[in-house]
């Protein structure tokens, strides 16, 4: 088994190769403007190091979102593109589960806790999720509310101070009432800020190992309609 | 024959997702899916609704583009994809998807010019490009003279539009006859029962002392809206096929009148017109008729390879193969101004060769510079006498 895992829903452009035991590439780039130019140099940069061709690989695991739109279709039309290709499945995760497994991984202990990144328009994409007490489950199946996009501030205060990871966590301070920002994980540097294809491709490996529940189909996250008015009706040119 | 090379084409610059395939010369598939209905009720492309339609049609109509040419992906000798110039966010789908492709079956990239594909085409349809060609680009988001020595590499801007493209002025228009979006089609319809002499509409920088190569259609727009309202407010009937055989009449007879004058004056005994507005029924016509009087032989795509299509994008990309042409680079970006003087973005490193294009490719250009470097630069003694 060799599985590519890459994400474009964050400012991070990552890509990563797992053999179904462990991660043997990964490659991040944090830069929010550049996913087009970025993604398939790593993707060859980290099947490089992997020692790996693409004819070896037998599946891909993309992030679905939720994330700005133009930097998220990258990695969605990539990953469907290269799956037809290369005649192997793509399996799409919620890029916040991706996140929420990686403060597992490193150690996070609260029973509750939000993922959030950044939704632009002073809006956080955000997740919440409950941990068991036996500690079994995997994120998409600790997922208890969201994907949801909404303005920090109107956010209940319950949800608002729990404690939340990514870079969503401490934005859009201004004007909130409800405690937003106060369960930041920010300076606990084991919490993932951005995007790790490395934690996503995990995330991947053992939900594939678990049978697969926990995909979603790799389609885009926008949570948004586009932003389009329909013209309220002809405007005169003569002065009336 | 089999041995030209087989090119499958990426275009999604605006609304149109277009995958086509070619051998050299000969057309085997053209694939296009539009979501120019979902544009309607807004009447105009929305950018956003446009993306997310790309990512949708975009491996359908890939896999459909195969199968109606009945080829394996892993015999293309390439792939090549419209990098600009267009919508940012709608361009970075395809060139996402080429990329991969490209990358997963270890086929060259080949980044091209949107502009130099519309005239590339007619390969498709009336055989190899005369060099230089004359092209007369006319579409919603052009409006342009260009004259190619070589579709590959060198393409030269005589003049463009100063302000509205001619399909822009179409889809205006419309909107103040309420004949919805798209105009061009409507408003040609429209045109057939209507006297193109009931009304004189403007005919923009003609003057004498104006650009001789350069469009400006905003002028005719608002002088077709100040007559249609003028109208309506005197309580009389509007006349709405004389208006949109008069407008019309006014945009082929500018836009007609340039191009053979360009073609005089550069000593091109031809002249290509591409872009979605070359469908348009009379801009054909009176191409015809003025270029059979000034003996010079018109060729114009079929209406479907004249809108926007990936067959367009196969074809550029199939003459880059075979005068081998250095390809692009995996960090191809999109760059939805790309001027039209670059044809292809090769990868720099391997640009050996180059044309002036191994220029450090930075953002922030605009469409204005193409200006400094167009006239009379081909055949520099011939000009003007």
């Amino acid at each position: 088994m060799l599985l590519l895992a890459f994400d474009t829903a964050t400012p991070a452009v990552t890509a990563a190769v797992h053999d179904g035991a462990r991660v043997l590439a990964e490659r991040t780039t944090v830069d929010a403007r550049r996913h087009g130019e970025l993604l398939i140099p790593s993707v060859d940069a980290v099947l490089d190091e992997a020692g790996a061709g693409r004819a070896d690989l037998t599946g891909i695991v993309v992030g679905t979102g939720p994330g700005p739109y133009t930097g998220l279709r990258v990695g969605l039309v990539t990953a469907a593109a290269l799956g037809d290709a290369l005649g192997i499945p793509v399996h799409g995760l919620c890029s916040l589960d991706g996140l929420a497994h990686a403060a597992l991984r490193a150690g996070l202990a609260a029973e509750e806790f939000l993922v959030a990144t950044d939704a632009r328009r002073k809006e956080v994409y955000w997740a919440r999720y409950t941990a068991r007490p036996d500690g079994t489950g995997l994120a998409p199946a600790l997922r208890t509310e969201g994907p949801s996009v909404d303005r920090p501030g109107q956010l209940p205060e319950e949800l608002a101070v729990l404690p939340c990871v990514g870079a969503g966590a401490g934005l859009y301070r201004d004007g909130a009432l409800n405690g937003w920002g106060t369960g930041a994980l920010g300076g606990d540097d084991r919490m993932p800020v951005h995007q790790s294809a490395a934690a996503l491709a995990e995330l991947g490996a053992e939900v594939l190992a678990a049978g697969g529940a926990g995909f979603v189909e790799a389609r885009p996250m926008y949570l948004r309609r586009p932003d389009a008015q329909v013209p309220a009706g002809y405007k005169a040119v003569l002065p009336s | 024959m089999a041995d030209e090379p087989l090119v499958l084409g990426i275009e999604t610059s605006c609304d149109e997702t277009g995958v086509g395939i070619v051998r050299g010369h000969t057309l085997l598939a053209d694939a296009v899916a539009s979501s120019v209905d979902e544009h309607a009720r807004f009447g105009g492309v929305v950018p956003e609704v446009a993306s997310r339609a790309h990512l949708e049609a975009m491996v359908p109509t890939v896999r459909r583009a195969l199968d109606e040419a009945g080829v394996k992906a892993s015999d293309l000798d390439g792939i090549s994809v419209t990098a600009g110039p267009g919508l940012a966010g709608a361009l970075l789908v395809g060139v996402s998807a080429a990329k991969a492709y490209a990358y997963a079956l270890g086929k060259p990239l080949y980044g091209v010019n949107h502009l130099a594909s519309h005239i590339c085409v007619d390969q498709l349809e009336h055989g190899p490009l005369p060099e230089p060609t004359m092209a007369l680009l006319v579409s919603g988001g052009h409006s342009s003279l260009l004259l190619s020595p070589d579709i590959t590499s060198d393409v030269r801007p005589l003049g463009a539009t100063i302000d509205d493209a001619a399909g822009e002025a179409f889809d205006k228009v419309a909107r103040v006859l309420g004949l919805g979006f798209p105009g061009g089609p409507a408003i040609d319809r429209q045109a057939r029962e209507g006297d193109p002499e009931a009304i004189l509409f403007p005919r923009g920088l003609t003057g004498p002392r104006d650009p001789a190569f350069d469009f400006s259609f905003s002028g005719l727009k608002t002088a077709v809206a100040r007559w249609v309202e003028a109208r309506r407010r005197d309580g009389e009937p509007v006349p709405v096929a004389d208006v949109a055989a008069s407008f019309q009449e006014a945009v082929a007879d500018v836009l007609t009148r340039k191009a053979v004058k360009a073609c005089k004056e550069q000593g091109a005994g031809h002249l290509m017109i591409g872009g979605g507005v070359a469908a348009n029924s009379r801009l054909r016509a009176m191409a015809e008729r003025r270029c059979e009087d000034a003996g010079i032989v018109l060729r114009v795509p079929r209406p479907k390879l004249c809108t926007d299509n990936g067959a367009m994008v196969a074809a550029l990309g199939a003459e880059m193969v075979a005068r081998g042409r250095t390809p692009s680079a995996l960090d191809l970006p999109a760059d939805s101004s790309l001027p039209v003087t670059e044809v292809s973005v090769p990868d720099a490193s391997l640009d050996g060769h180059g044309h002036g294009h191994t220029h450090g490719h930075t953002h922030g250009h605009t469409h204005d510079h193409v200006h400094e470097l167009s006239r009379q630069n081909l055949y520099g003694q011939q000009d003007g006498k």
